[in-house]
């Protein structure tokens, strides 16, 4: 990573640590939770990157991990364990078998299919969330309690966002390095020539089928917290325009680089944010302003600050 | 080295492939030529592992690779250029050949470690480029090349993977005449050390370079053998060479 | 569960179906021909039932309201290509689905700021509201019925123009080859916009048809575009047999699977069970004959590509 990346991120990171004392300064608790749920989806962002901006494969169904996880925090919640670690856990392996079953049959496909095989396999977890009736069917469920973890009370709003925080770093990070590896590499080849890594002997299929459980599993960490974040656990968490939300965040962001999908998740949701607040019908500004941006912003916001990653 | 049986590939009523009947000795550098839309590209792509034959056998070193894909081919030092120029764009020279490096060298199912700053991977690819003659330009982003130099980068990819065997389609394609001399003395070496089945239109290249030639018409071979009696042979010259050649 | 029960269920499947086939035909057509992936194909459907509903009201008359859906969703489709969506056309498939999102808010939220959020109720035409007795001894809705013979005879139009016309040919050059059919000469521009039209009404007509049946409501247009999705994956893209093979077979297997599931399974498990159960398992059954259907044709039943 070059110098002038490296002081963007360790900026924006200080920035993000001084937020919360700031805000609890004006009196804004309201921002804290914003950013804290921003931090949370840039997670789930993260990991869609991995899979659709490295390794070109247009997943529309990644919100069914964030389902998974919220639902893997509730349910046991509901049966009555609280373990924390636990929670996280079961929420990533949960998502990794889910991706590995989806994965086998969708990766086999390319291009038009792949997507709408994807979007349809995720409505199938949606309809099945909808349908267990047990578990709050359409109107979802409230967690009991709040996950258990040792190192922080995520009862308490400050403590919850610095553990946001951190685990989106580590999200980051070890993106980072997955993608700069030999594995990401073959995924990266395979998405910028697939019939020239073939020709040298990669075989892009099992990269891309562990590419997509990892983006899984973290994708389901990400659920697992963002269950706790808003308390209250419902399919449409699982929606396929959840989905198109986090295809937004990692596009808006810029594909294929390190911070595009934090920036994009930022930019999204705190344009969102602003937009709801002007005017209840703020998607009917949202979904022009979503197609100019497509039409005209081709790389993103972080090419605009610097050229992508070789 | 190579051998090939009643090769047949048809796509509907188009019979590209004829029943071909094709032996590459060891250390041979064999070249294939005829008109266009002969069916050598597909010919190619059989050997290569990218097109399915409807019937026939492909044995290379002894063993049956009919049913194998692309990559299980490479793996087994089956090397392939591409007619049109297939190469990683966004990524430099010295990593274009340090890919094709990677893909010899066991599985790549490691998470960790920065591949791009391997020693075990860029030297080797740098010693390659520099055979090739493109060491000095190794870390240009290979969409900025200049399009022979995409073409030297095209052998260097092959040759990084260890190859027994190199299937060179049109390697001069789109050459200039005084890059393509530069890539016939460069190939010129690799016939020492490589088998090569070289697909090419440029006669020049072809007589030098081949020791053995088959002639490809309407997905037949129509005549095989040594470039004199190639040279000489009536039908070939009627459908292909031209009387004056 | 009755013969008469499962005939009835079977009728109603076929209704689906053809629903499922107003909308695949178009959508099939579009990701053929121009390679272009419509998200807001869902959109088209609403607009329709949303047309057809508001000025059978305003008019008193279900035929002015017909006509003012089918038209009015042509337009609607034609416009949307024309300002926003054919510049679109060279670029990926990412870029394609992200830009269609956003046209699904924007119809989404445009609708709701017009009639509400709230379910719209729509009523069968008076001369379209008894029943029909089947030979089977029980009556069935005449409404559904109509939608099975229009369903017909929109694929009988639809098989002719496609097979029969010079238009039709050009459709099918065009799905199996985009650029040799250009490099001909012929006004793409025009075909795609023609195409893309078509596909909308199509849409919109299964959306107006839907009104009576289905809730008329902000985001309906989502509901059923996924399912078309299924049928175009197990048909094939850009062929219009495969939309209606797909279509009946999605549309019956879903139905019956909602009917007859539950009460199946409570044969072999206890009732509770079977109560989560039957409706989890039917809602997921299509997708997992999708996922079938995959294993052994990639491509689908009857892809118009070639090899």
């Amino acid at each position: 990573m070059t110098k002038g990346r490296l002081i963007g991120w360790i900026a924006g990171v200080l920035i993000l640590i001084a937020l919360p004392p700031i805000l609890q300064a004006f009196n804004q608790p309201f921002y804290i939770d914003l950013v804290r749920r921003i931090m949370i989806l840039a997670i789930a962002a993260v990991s869609l990157n991995l899979i659709l901006g490295y390794g070109g494969m247009v997943s529309f169904g990644h919100a069914a991990y964030i389902g998974i996880g919220a639902y893997a925090v509730g349910i046991l919640g509901f049966y009555g364990f609280f373990n924390g670690w636990l929670h996280l856990l079961v929420a990533m392996v949960a998502s990794a078998i889910v991706a590995l079953a989806i994965g086998a049959v969708s990766i086999r496909t390319s291009g038009i299919y792949f997507i709408m095989i994807t979007l349809a396999f995720t409505q199938m977890l949606y309809y099945l969330g909808i349908s267990v009736a047990e578990y709050g069917g359409d109107d979802g469920m409230r967690l009991k309690r709040r996950s258990q973890l040792g190192i922080a009370d995520l009862n308490d709003p400050i403590q919850f966002y610095y553990l946001a925080l951190v685990v989106m770093l580590i999200a980051v990070y070890l993106t980072y390095r997955i993608v700069n590896s030999r594995f990401g590499l073959v995924l990266r080849a395979s998405k910028s020539n697939e019939a020239r890594s073939r020709a040298i002997g990669f075989s892009p299929y099992p990269y891309r089928l562990v590419a997509f459980v990892i983006a899984g599993a973290m994708c389901g960490l990400a659920g697992a917290l963002y269950g706790n974040h808003t308390n209250y656990i419902t399919p449409s968490l699982m929606s396929w325009q959840q989905s198109g939300d986090i295809m937004f965040m990692v596009i808006l962001g810029g594909m294929a680089s390190t911070a595009g999908p934090v920036l994009g998740t930022f930019a999204l949701l705190l344009l969102e944010s602003f937009l709801a607040g002007w005017t209840e019908h703020w998607q009917v500004i949202l979904g022009p302003l979503l197609i100019l941006s497509v039409i005209f912003f081709r790389r993103g916001l972080a090419g605009i600050f610097y050229k992508p990653d070789a | 080295m190579l051998e090939v049986r009643s090769l047949v590939k048809t796509f509907g009523a188009l019979r590209a492939t004829d029943g071909i009947d094709l032996d590459v000795r060891e250390g041979e550098t064999h070249a294939i030529i005829g008109p266009n839309g002969a069916g050598k590209t597909t010919f190619i792509g059989q050997l290569a592992g990218n097109l399915r034959p409807d019937s026939g056998r492909i044995t290379f070193a002894g063993e049956d690779v009919t049913g194998l894909g692309a990559p299980q081919r490479a793996r087994r030092g089956l090397a392939r250029s591409f007619q049109i120029t297939s190469i990683y764009p966004e990524f430099s020279a010295l990593h274009n050949v340090a890919l094709a490096v990677q893909a010899q060298s066991g599985h790549s199912f490691r998470f960790w470690s920065a591949a791009l700053k391997e020693s075990s991977l860029l030297d080797p690819a740098q010693k390659i480029l520099d055979e090739v003659g493109l060491g000095s330009r190794s870390r240009v982003l290979a969409a900025n090349l200049s399009h022979g130099e995409q073409r030297q980068l095209e052998v260097a990819m092959a040759l990084a993977t260890r190859p027994r065997l190199l299937l060179l389609d049109e390697p001069m394609a789109g050459m200039g005449i005084e890059e393509s001399q530069r890539m016939i003395g460069f190939l010129g070496t690799l016939k020492q050390r490589h088998t090569i089945v070289l697909v090419e239109h440029d006669m020049d290249a072809v007589f030098k370079l081949a020791d053995r030639i088959s002639v490809l018409v309407y997905g037949r071979l129509i005549a095989s053998g040594e470039p004199e009696a190639i040279r000489a042979n009536p039908e070939v010259r009627a459908a292909y060479l031209g009387e004056d050649a | 569960m009755t013969f008469a029960l499962v005939f009835e269920q079977l009728l109603n499947g076929l209704q689906y179906g053809v629903m499922l086939f107003l909308m695949a035909a178009g959508l099939t057509l579009v990701l053929g021909i121009m390679n272009f992936v419509n998200l807001a194909h869902g959109s088209f459907y609403m607009v329709g039932a949303y047309l057809t509903v508001a000025a059978t009201r305003w008019s008193g008359s279900y035929l002015i309201g017909l006509a003012a859906g089918i038209l009015g969703t042509l337009l609607v489709g034609i416009l949307s290509e024309v300002i926003a969506l054919r510049k679109l056309y060279e670029r990926d498939h990412l870029d394609q689905v992200l830009a269609t999102f956003g046209l699904i808010l924007f119809f989404n939220e445009l609708v709701a700021i017009i009639w509400g959020r709230a379910a719209l109720f729509a009523s069968p035409p008076s001369w379209l509201s008894g029943h029909i007795n089947l030979f089977t001894g029980s009556r069935y809705p005449m409404f559904r019925m109509a939608i099975l013979g229009v369903g017909l005879v929109v694929a009988l139009g639809l098989w002719y123009v496609v097979t029969r016309t010079r238009l039709g040919m050009l459709i099918r050059a065009g799905a199996t080859n985009r650029t040799m059919v250009a490099a001909l000469g012929v006004n793409i521009r025009l075909l795609y916009t023609i195409v893309f039209g078509v596909g909308a009404a199509l849409a919109g007509f299964a959306g107006l048809l839907a009104g009576p049946i289905y809730n008329v409501q902000p985001g309906m247009g989502e509901l059923i575009l996924i399912q078309v999705f299924v049928v175009i994956v197990i048909g094939g893209i850009g062929s219009v047999r495969g939309a209606l093979v797909g279509a009946v077979i999605v549309g019956i297997v879903d139905t019956l699977g909602r009917a007859f599931l539950k009460p199946l399974m409570a044969t072999i498990m206890s009732a509770p069970a079977a109560e989560n159960a039957g409706p989890a398992l039917a809602s997921m059954l299509i997708y997992l004959l999708m996922a079938a259907v995959l294993a052994f044709r990639p491509q689908g039943l009857f892809p118009a590509r070639g090899t």
